[in-house]
């Protein structure tokens, strides 16, 4: 049979991986440049600044440090519903898939919290180039969180069908939606010190 | 991870994964307790950068694998982190 994407269930011999996997780590790539234009934003901000705020009295750092221990655990589950494919037990595959997913929600949800009690206490984007920048980074990356929950809802409902006719596809398909999933992670282990927690 | 694995050899990834996630639970700790200690910024920033710095190369090395990677993928980000240094370099020196 013609294949029409090849190398997508076995290494490519010229490079050594599967096409899917080099082509999510380009993708990661060229998101570390987006995120490093915001984080090059980010001091030049701060450093130009004459009246930066104490993040300290602004955001809220317990719930931010909550939102941290969420995305690190989801990227366990994330990576253990790898494993869990690798071990061929589906059922574990599920319930890792599942909980990742249900993190990623809780995330956003403290997230929501978080937005609604700025713009509360009228931090808006437009208040401070400090709001600016806190509001854009922490926006970009939350779509991020959304677009990794629209991935894994694929795979782990209509899309875990090729498990069952295509399993060495469908086990690199969780490894590069995993390999997204811990950028989006270690994006955020920037971002909290970095946002909340420098003087 | 490319290349096939044992059984063996993913049951030894499992027990690591949490080894790494308990050592990212003590780092946050770490990270949010420093910042209550109100040191002079230029030593909070490189405390917190260094945590910082730990924690993505555990998630990088040991859920992204890269501690065991084919070299294309090590090129493509050596090539990522020359431009990200550049970019960064630049922006501290205006």
């Amino acid at each position: 049979m013609l294949e029409l994407i090849p190398y997508i269930d076995r290494p490519n011999p010229t490079t050594g991986v599967t096409n899917g996997k080099l082509g999510t780590w380009l993708f990661l790539a060229s998101e570390v440049m987006l995120f490093g234009a915001l984080f090059s934003t980010l001091i030049i901000l701060r450093t130009s600044s004459a009246n930066w705020p104490s993040a300290a009295e602004v955001l809220n750092i317990p719930l931010a440090t909550l939102n941290t221990v969420v995305l690190i655990t989801s990227s366990v589950t994330m990576v253990m519903a790898w494993a869990a494919l690798k071990l061929k037990n589906f059922k574990k595959f599920q319930i890792n898939m599942a909980l990742t997913i249900l993190l990623s929600f809780g995330f956003l949800v403290i997230k929501y919290i978080e937005y609604t009690a700025k713009f509360h206490h009228g931090y808006f984007p437009s208040t401070h180039t400090f709001f600016a920048i806190y509001f854009t980074m922490t926006g970009l990356h939350g779509i991020h969180v959304i677009g990794g929950i629209v991935v894994n809802l694929y795979l782990l409902l209509p899309g875990s069908k090729m498990w069952h006719s295509r399993p060495e596809q469908f086990t690199g398909r969780i490894e590069c939606a995993g390999l997204y999933w811990h950028f989006v992670d270690l994006v955020w282990i920037f971002l909290f010190p970095m946002l909340y927690l420098l003087p | 991870m490319s290349g096939e694995m044992s059984v063996e050899e993913i049951k030894k990834s499992i027990k690591i994964y949490f080894t790494v996630f308990t050592a990212l639970m003590i780092l946050t700790i770490v990270t949010v307790g420093v910042s209550y200690l109100h040191l002079p910024v230029g030593t909070a920033i490189a405390v917190a950068l260094f945590v910082a710095s730990i924690k993505a190369t555990l998630v990088a090395l040991f859920f992204m694998h890269l501690n065991h990677e084919k070299k294309i993928i090590y090129a493509s980000l050596a090539l990522t982190a020359i431009f990200f240094v550049f970019l960064l370099a630049t922006t501290i020196m205006i």
